[in-house]
């Protein structure tokens, strides 16, 4: 049992929620709480059922199995109408035929609000995000970021219990990806909101998240901090998923693990084992008599990329650009800092 | 939004529709305010206590049930109250009980009982609603409680209004005159030699009734088809100088009533028609009766039904990619190569189509058979003669509807499986930049040549339309100009005592407007409904009730009529002979087409903006209202549009259905036709053709119709035009 405290600190629990469409399972058991204030991403390859676990939240399906509550209610069988969740969509989802104020104002007047008061506080939220003079045009009539920023209002206007973004940059630029992202999460915590962020760009969900739920095929794979599912991940599929890592079979005795040509210290018990190495956690020594060999070099702007083969392993080493450049066939000695290497399981 | 509500609005408001009409309503058709559910139960109509204790044990359970859509027993009550009402309306009929043991139970029933009246009706609609409000709190429709309870009350309208008439009809063909089961009937009724009679193949005498229904089918879709081609290849393919005029004329069909082609034709080729008097001096022959009969239907139907085959198979050569076309010219072929090689398998597929279609409308067909068939008879015909003419025999009129109908099916089950699987035109949204490849000469001049009499006769009849209610006797060719045939069925006198109506069309002409204007509304909202019920809602069993839908819109007509003959002239829905069965007939006959239009619309939108109307608080009706409706208004237009024009011009349903108090204006127009009152009938025509534009253009003007191209919009209209 929990206890009270921590139950009313929880916004958003799923437990054990399951959702099939007809024989495929979408979502496979997903045990979850999220809390007050929070901004979590689910992050994970398309199909692996984030965006059916982000509708489950808002309503828009009900889960088959299981049990979800919302601010501590039981929402299992709620329709979208009933629970007050706002939802910043894919495309925006705005009405083409009503003006961006009466956009905002929807949510309020749907629930009862004057239309008056509604559109004043639409009006205070439009001018706080910066939208101040779009008030009377239609959506047609703004950019694409404008759009998008309009979506957001509307969504926070309602005063959900949670606010919920689905892939919300997909549509946007390029180059402004970070801005946005950045305005989000800057709006996230000036209105102290509930936050569930669905994308499949791991950058983006390192930059944004609180926490980060990594889904794959319905299931949970990992939940942690940005920090935690880049430095300490679970799984081969974690490690591959955010960033890049040399993955590398070997085995453990007495506190090391050892694999061709490499020796470096790990925790747990003997036996086999995988570790996974960030590519940016390997320095390279040129040395004549190094056991290693450049096997080629990438040029990436910012930094270069060098395949390294050692033994009948090849890996993945990120260097500074400022450091010379290595000639292919060179041989180097590998240099691993032993806090990036992380035990899978 | 607290766990310990009792009962929400929603659910009092059927609650509450419940318990007046089953304790304050008149339970049946005949009876006052007293005459309930509840107070004839407690006298002598013990039958109808178990519906008002349900009523009111359902009345206590939201007195103390803590979440009473949840509740466990909410659902067995709705579910046993229903089959109370259901048992005790079918079980005990006009003459006692139909189920034996009821009449044990209940002695009083010998009596019989009515049909059901509003109290009757409207307690099914709330228990309708409750069942729906019950099933959407254990998940049903993600919840949704609109949508659930469209769901539950649209299924429960089509199974009333199509499938319970139809599986009457059924039933009919297998039992006797009392009611009793009689194989032997059926056979002999299925097996009659006029039906399958293969006689005019051989010899002189005609053949049996559904041999010339095919012959008459298979013949009228081969010509309109190969027409309609022709008509779509001079429009899509060439600089022919008359497109537009071509595209123009395809319209009219829509506005025009099915027989009125048919009289026109009698009046040229008649035996006293114009062209047969004209011939018949110039050769000296004796005017003959050749028109009546297989070629003059046939005439008809060409006319009649080319149009629709050449929207179709203009649709199918315009979504053809040119770039193909341009990559088989590249490749060295001459342009006879490329028709034959390329552009002629890509039409296969819209061949076929166009072809089905005009067989089922010809199938279906009633207007023109019944003026021009003579002593040919199809099964349409013989089908209202079985029921109206002096001798009533349902049982034979059920087993040639049956036939009928299972001809219709399999056609239509034909036209979905050949559509599903070779239809090759896709649209990709890439825009297509090549030009269309110009047709080969030889290939244009076949097309003139068989579009020019097609034309000219078109253009023949509808001034005979136009003109022959104006004039003294066309048939005669006595061209002096006159209104007094308008006069006879629309003179009026404004006087002291207000506007007087004298003329004879008067009654039906009132009828027919308030007919169309009741049931276009309706119609357009069924529809609608229905498609954004199939399109964006998901809920067990989804794909039967569409395919229920679509079904619904094959049937022919004329079935239509005689099944609601058989269904609905007893207890315990009893609505022959008012406005009320004219009105649903054309609402359940037409519905499809408003919900193809509607789901045409949705597919255009974005669900995505009904989500985001739903996560900010709006139930499904607040979204349809606010986000979908406004959104999708050419939808609603060609909806209201095709249900009011059809309403109008319909005959072959409500010939069955029309009462001498309820006439509607083609069913009069058909008397007058039958009595060789034909300038009578063509002004009436002329007048309706003209009303219903009229009526087209408020529609228009009321709901605003936004860049609605005409094509498409008439493209719409047409090729969903269901079974006449």
């Amino acid at each position: 049992m929990k206890d009270n405290a921590e139950t009313q600190d929880l916004a958003i629990e799923f437990v054990g929620v399951v959702k099939r469409f007809g024989d495929a399972v979408a979502v496979d058991g997903i045990d979850l709480a999220i809390r007050r204030g929070e901004l979590v991403t689910f992050l994970g390859p398309s199909g692996c059922g984030k965006t059916t676990s982000l509708r489950l939240i808002a309503g828009l399906e009900l889960p088959s199995d299981g049990h979800l509550r919302i601010a501590g209610r039981d929402v299992s069988r709620d329709p979208a109408s009933e629970r007050n969740v706002g939802m910043v969509f894919q495309s925006y989802a705005l009405f083409p035929h009503v003006s961006v104020l009466d956009n905002v104002a929807y949510g309020p007047v749907i629930r009862g609000v004057k239309k008056a008061e509604a559109h004043a506080k639409a009006r205070g939220i439009l001018d706080q995000i910066g939208l101040g003079g779009l008030h009377d045009r239609l959506p047609a009539e703004l950019s694409g970021g404008q759009q998008q920023r309009v979506a957001v209002a509307r969504a926070i206007a309602q005063q959900p219990d949670v606010i919920l973004f689905d892939e919300p940059l997909s549509n946007v630029d390029a180059k402004l990806r970070r801005k946005v992202r950045s305005e989000i999460r800057a709006l996230q915590q000036e209105f102290g909101l509930t936050a569930v962020y669905v994308t499949h760009d791991q950058e983006e969900a390192l930059a944004v998240s609180d926490r980060i739920v990594v889904m794959d095929k319905g299931r949970i794979a990992q939940v942690g901090t940005p920090e935690d599912l880049y430095e300490r991940p679970a799984s081969a599929f974690i490690a591959n998923f955010i960033g890049d890592a040399n993955l590398i079979e070997g085995r453990v005795m007495a506190g090391r693990f050892a694999a061709e040509g490499l020796d470096v210290p790990v925790s747990g018990a003997d036996g086999p084992a995988s570790v996974s190495i960030r590519p940016e956690r390997i320095a390279l020594d040129l040395s004549a008599d190094g056991p290693a060999r450049i096997a080629s070099g990438t040029y990436l702007g910012s930094r270069m990329e060098y395949a390294v083969t050692l033994g009948g392993t090849e890996l993945l080493v990120s260097r500074p650009i400022s450091e010379p450049r290595l000639e292919a066939g060179q041989p180097v000695a590998l240099r691993i800092d032993t806090g990036g290497v992380t035990r899978l399981s | 939004m607290t766990t310990t509500r009792t009962i929400d609005r929603a659910s009092l408001g059927w609650l509450g529709l419940l318990v007046v009409s089953t304790v304050g309503l008149p339970w049946y058709a005949t009876g006052g305010i007293g005459a309930s559910a509840l107070t004839l139960g407690l006298s002598d109509r013990p039958w109808l206590l178990p519906v008002a204790g349900l009523t009111f044990s359902l009345a206590a359970l939201a007195l103390i049930a803590r979440d009473w859509r949840r509740h466990a027993l909410l659902l067995p009550l709705v579910i046993a109250a229903l089959a109370a009402l259901l048992l005790q309306a079918f079980g005990i009929g006009l003459n006692g009980p139909v189920l034996p043991a009821l009449g044990t139970l209940f002695p009083t029933a010998a009596s019989g009982q009515t049909g059901l009246g509003l109290g009757g009706f409207l307690a099914g609609l709330a228990l309708l609603g409750l069942l729906s409000d019950g099933l959407a709190a254990r998940g049903f429709c993600r919840g949704e409680r609109f949508a659930s309870a469209c769901v539950i009350i649209i299924v429960a309208l089509l199974t009333l209004f199509v499938f319970f008439p139809i599986l009457k009809l059924g039933a009919a063909a297998f039992t006797d005159e009392t009611g009793a089961l009689a194989l032997g009937r059926f056979v002999e009724r299925i097996t009659a030699p006029n039906l399958w009679g293969l006689a005019c193949f051989t010899s002189s005498q005609s053949c049996g009734v559904v041999i010339n229904t095919l012959q008459l089918g298979i013949l009228s879709a081969t010509f309109a088809t190969a027409l309609g081609l022709a008509l779509a290849l001079l429009v899509a393919r060439t600089d022919f100088r008359f497109k537009r005029a071509l595209r123009a004329l395809s319209i009219l069909p829509i506005i025009t009533p099915p027989f009125v082609v048919g009289v026109a034709i009698i009046v040229l080729f008649g035996r006293s028609g114009m062209l047969t008097q004209f011939g018949a001096e110039l050769f000296d022959v004796r005017p003959g009766r050749w028109v009546y009969g297989l070629t003059g239907i046939l005439m008809a139907q060409v006319l009649a039904f080319t149009p629709v085959t050449f929207l179709v198979l203009l649709g199918t050569l315009e979504a053809i990619n040119p770039t193909l076309e341009e990559a088989s010219k590249t490749l060295g072929a001459r342009p006879l190569k490329t028709f034959s090689t390329v552009t002629w398998p890509l039409l296969r597929p819209g061949i076929a189509a166009a072809f089905l279609l005009a067989f089922i409308e010809s199938l279906a067909d009633f207007g023109n058979p019944i003026v021009l068939g003579g002593g040919y008879d199809v099964l349409s015909t013989k089908i209202f003669f079985a029921v109206v003419g002096a001798r009533y025999d349902l049982g034979n009129a059920a087993t040639l509807a049956m036939i009928l109908l299972g001809l219709t099916l399999v056609a239509f089950w034909a036209q979905i499986r050949w559509l599903g699987r070779s239809n090759y035109v896709t649209v990709t949204g890439k825009s297509d930049a090549g030009l269309v490849a110009p047709m080969p000469p030889m290939l244009k001049f076949a097309a003139i040549a068989a579009v020019l009499p097609f034309a000219a006769f078109t253009i023949a009849v509808y001034s005979i339309v136009l003109l022959g209610g104006f004039v003294t006797d066309i048939g005669r060719l006595d061209l002096t100009p006159t209104f007094g045939h308008i006069w006879t069925a629309f003179s009026f006198e404004l006087g002291t005592e207000g506007l007087r109506l004298y003329g004879s069309a008067w009654d039906s002409m009132i009828t027919t407007l308030w007919v169309s204007a009741l049931s276009a509304p309706l119609t357009m909202a069924i529809g609608i409904l229905t498609a954004w019920l199939v399109a964006r809602q998901d809920f067990a069993g989804r794909r039967a009730f569409e395919f229920g839908t679509m079904l619904s819109f094959a049937i022919p007509g004329t079935v239509v009529g005689v099944s609601y003959v058989a269904a609905f002239n007893v207890p315990p829905v009893d609505i022959t002979g008012t406005m009320i069965i004219l009105v649903i007939s054309f609402v359940f006959r037409n519905m499809p087409v408003g919900m193809r239009a509607g789901m045409a619309a949705l597919a255009q939108i974005d669900r995505s903006m009904e989500e985001a109307s739903q996560t900010m608080g709006a139930g499904g009706a607040k979204t349809l209202r606010n986000v979908v409706l406004p959104l999708i208004r050419p939808a609603i237009f060609t909806a209201l549009v095709y249900s009011f024009v059809t309403a109008m011009t319909a005959v072959s349903a409500v010939i069955f259905l029309v009462s001498a108090r309820h006439n509607m204006a083609t069913a009069y127009i058909m008397g007058r036709v039958e009595n060789g009152e034909y300038a009578l009938a063509i002004a009436y025509s002329a007048v309706l053709m003209v009303v219903m534009v009229a009526c087209v253009a408020l529609i228009q003007l009321l709901v605003g119709k936004r860049q609605l191209g005409r094509r498409t919009g008439m493209t719409g209209a047409t090729a969903a035009q269901p079974a006449e």
